[in-house]
């Protein structure tokens, strides 16, 4: 900022002094982002040391050498990491095909129809966005529960799904919205049916829109603990955070610090991969949101 | 739907076909928005009128016992635990709100030039947001550790302190593991919605301030603050909301200990509810809660309205 002035510097070394602040600012920024992202790769380096070096004290540095011994370990708790790793990709799975459904075939109905009570209706599916979760837990807990939906998989899915819809519906209604109109009526004219109208022409157009609202119904899913606490009691049906949480309460007496290291791996992974290939679909969801907001 | 309708009512074909067209298509369109409709009927506006009826009754682990009318809400005020928590959470908000804004809007600052390298350090900042609370909780509850946690160690390591600090072992420690934990994980949130304002703001203000004199700084207060103010409230809106109704970290590090200290809301709710089996009681402070959000949320949106129509 101090290489702007008012009067005009010879070209070359305000050019000098601008970049040299440019550099010293991204610097600054390194220093500060390398503590943000340390303690991920701190965890992840410390599930992949030998279980007496990861639950050393003092802390101990580098691993002397890289042992499976802490992931080796998850395997003999309750069924098996597998098994759970297995129970959080069922919930996610059907958490993103249903929102990706659903949302999808609900943008689509308010982008380019009009029925009555329609704004009535659209309200209503937001209104999900700004009453919290957690003050309907209670009751939706007794629902799911007269449902037979408590520690079952599709029912915490089903959950997910709904608490989605919001974000998902207006997501796609704007992709829609920007679709225009004449391919659509071209299409039909063309002796094309509305649903190989609406998967051939209309999908391929708001598949960002998808992606965008796919990606957040994964890391909602993926990572939800306060729900998934409350419905899922029986050890079978733990997602991996709710695994996790066996550690902490001493289910295995001592904590384990090298095998909850390897089950925090295990389950941050998946976010961090999806997150940064997926990076720019995940900011034009939020840019849809802040807009809106 | 037939084929070739929509062409149909497009070139306007006498009028009683025209409305039967409407008819028909307003009820296509119905139907694409049923299931969505169904969803949100069953899992949240069902659960929602019954809330308020469970809120006026007895109600555990056996099911419906007796209705009490208000006896509930009654007995809220009288609860000593759900005051003092509301009270913790309202201090553990304002902290975190406050933190998690300035540092956000500082890293927000930090990298909002377009260059390449700025874009990998917005991305190493975002990282914690998308683990989740609970694994970032699970995290912390370890690097806290008095006897195997990093922080101990690099604390020692700098000479800032020459014996281990036990985290969770006293209130005001354990506020501090919390707000740490809380801190990393949502300033790169803040920070992302905030340059999604800035980069909003039209080049060229910057560049006629610049003509005009205006350092770095004034640029700042006189342009990019007054013209992001909806994104800053939204922010602040989003930072409080979400801290009220804070749980899994508190589950986790704290367990709501030493002594009943890191009790929130939520957690008071779930403690009465899955622990207690007041499943009427821990209803009515969920509905109390409820109001009393929506209340703050319009409050903040009134001040940001007037604020932006201000400026």
């Amino acid at each position: 900022m101090t290489a702007i002035t008012t009067e005009a510097p010879s070209p070359r070394r305000g050019l000098l002094a601008r970049r040299g602040s440019r550099d010293a600012i991204f610097l600054a920024g390194l220093v500060v982002a390398v503590l943000f992202v340390a303690p991920l790769v701190w965890t992840a380096i410390t599930s992949v040391k030998p279980p007496a070096e990861a639950s050393a004290a003092p802390p101990t540095g580098l691993p002397s050498r890289i042992d499976g011994a802490n992931y080796e370990t998850l395997t003999t708790y309750g069924e098996g990491i597998l098994a759970y790793l297995a129970n959080s990709v069922v919930v996610s799975a059907i958490t993103i095909m249903g929102t990706l459904l659903i949302g999808t075939l609900a943008g689509y109905g308010f982008s380019r129809f009009s029925f009555p009570l329609k704004n009535v209706a659209f309200i209503v599916i937001l209104a999900t966005l700004m009453i919290p979760f957690q003050s309907v837990v209670i009751p939706l807990f007794v629902v799911l529960k007269q449902l037979g939906l408590t520690n079952s998989l599709l029912g915490v899915a089903l959950v997910y799904i709904t608490f989605q819809l919001p974000f998902s519906v207006f997501v796609m209604r704007n992709a829609f919205d920007k679709v225009p109109r004449e391919l659509e009526e071209s299409a039909l004219v063309d002796g094309c049916s509305q649903g190989r109208m609406l998967r051939s022409v209309m999908l391929p157009l708001v598949m960002p829109g998808v992606v965008t609202i796919g990606l957040f119904a994964f890391l909602a899913a993926w990572n939800e603990f306060f729900a998934a606490l409350i419905l899922l009691t029986n050890q079978k049906s733990f997602t991996l955070p709710i695994l996790l949480l066996s550690a902490r309460q001493g289910l295995w007496n001592n904590i384990d610090w090298g095998a909850l290291q390897a089950g925090v791996t295990i389950t941050m992974i998946p976010c961090l991969v999806f997150y940064v290939v997926l990076q720019r679909y995940y900011v034009s969801g939020l840019s849809a949101g802040a807009v809106k907001g | 739907m037939a084929v070739g309708q929509l062409a149909h009512g497009a070139s306007g074909i006498g009028t009683g076909r025209r409305s039967r067209w409407e008819r028909r298509r307003s009820l296509t369109g119905f139907l694409f928005v049923l299931p969505a409709l169904v969803i949100v009927g069953i899992f949240f506006l069902i659960p929602l009128g019954f809330a308020i009826w469970m809120s006026l009754t007895r109600w555990n682990i056996a099911g419906f016992q007796e209705f009490v009318g208000l006896a509930n809400y009654e007995a809220i005020l009288g609860d000593r635990q759900f005051r003092s928590a509301v009270l913790f959470t309202t201090v553990y908000t304002l902290v975190v709100t406050v933190l998690t804004f300035l540092i956000g809007f500082a890293l927000a600052l930090l990298v909002r030039a377009e260059e390449r390298r700025l874009v990998v350090l917005r991305t190493m900042f975002y990282l914690p947001v998308v683990i989740g609370t609970a694994v970032g909780s699970f995290i912390f509850l370890w690097l806290f550790n008095d006897q195997v946690g990093a922080v101990n160690g690099v604390l020692r390591a700098l000479g800032i302190i020459d014996q281990n600090i036990v985290w969770l072992a006293n209130p005001e420690t354990a506020f501090i593991t919390l707000i740490a934990m809380i801190t990393w994980k949502s300033a790169g949130f803040a920070m992302i919605v905030l340059l999604i304002g800035m980069q909003a703001v039209p080049a060229d203000l910057y560049e006629s301030a610049r003509v005009d004199g205006a350092s770095g700084r004034q640029q700042m207060w006189h342009i990019t603050v007054p013209l992001i103010r909806p994104t800053i409230a939204l922010v602040i809106i989003l930072l409080v909301t979400g801290s009220y109704l804070a749980f899994d970290q508190f589950y986790i590090i704290t367990r709501g200990g030493p002594n009943n200290s890191t009790i929130t809301a939520v957690y008071w709710i779930y403690n009465q509810a899955f622990i207690g089996f007041k499943l009427g009681y821990a209803t009515a402070m969920s509905v109390v809660l409820m109001a009393f959000l929506i209340v703050l949320s319009a409050i903040q949106l009134r001040l940001l309205r007037r604020d932006a129509t201000e400026v």
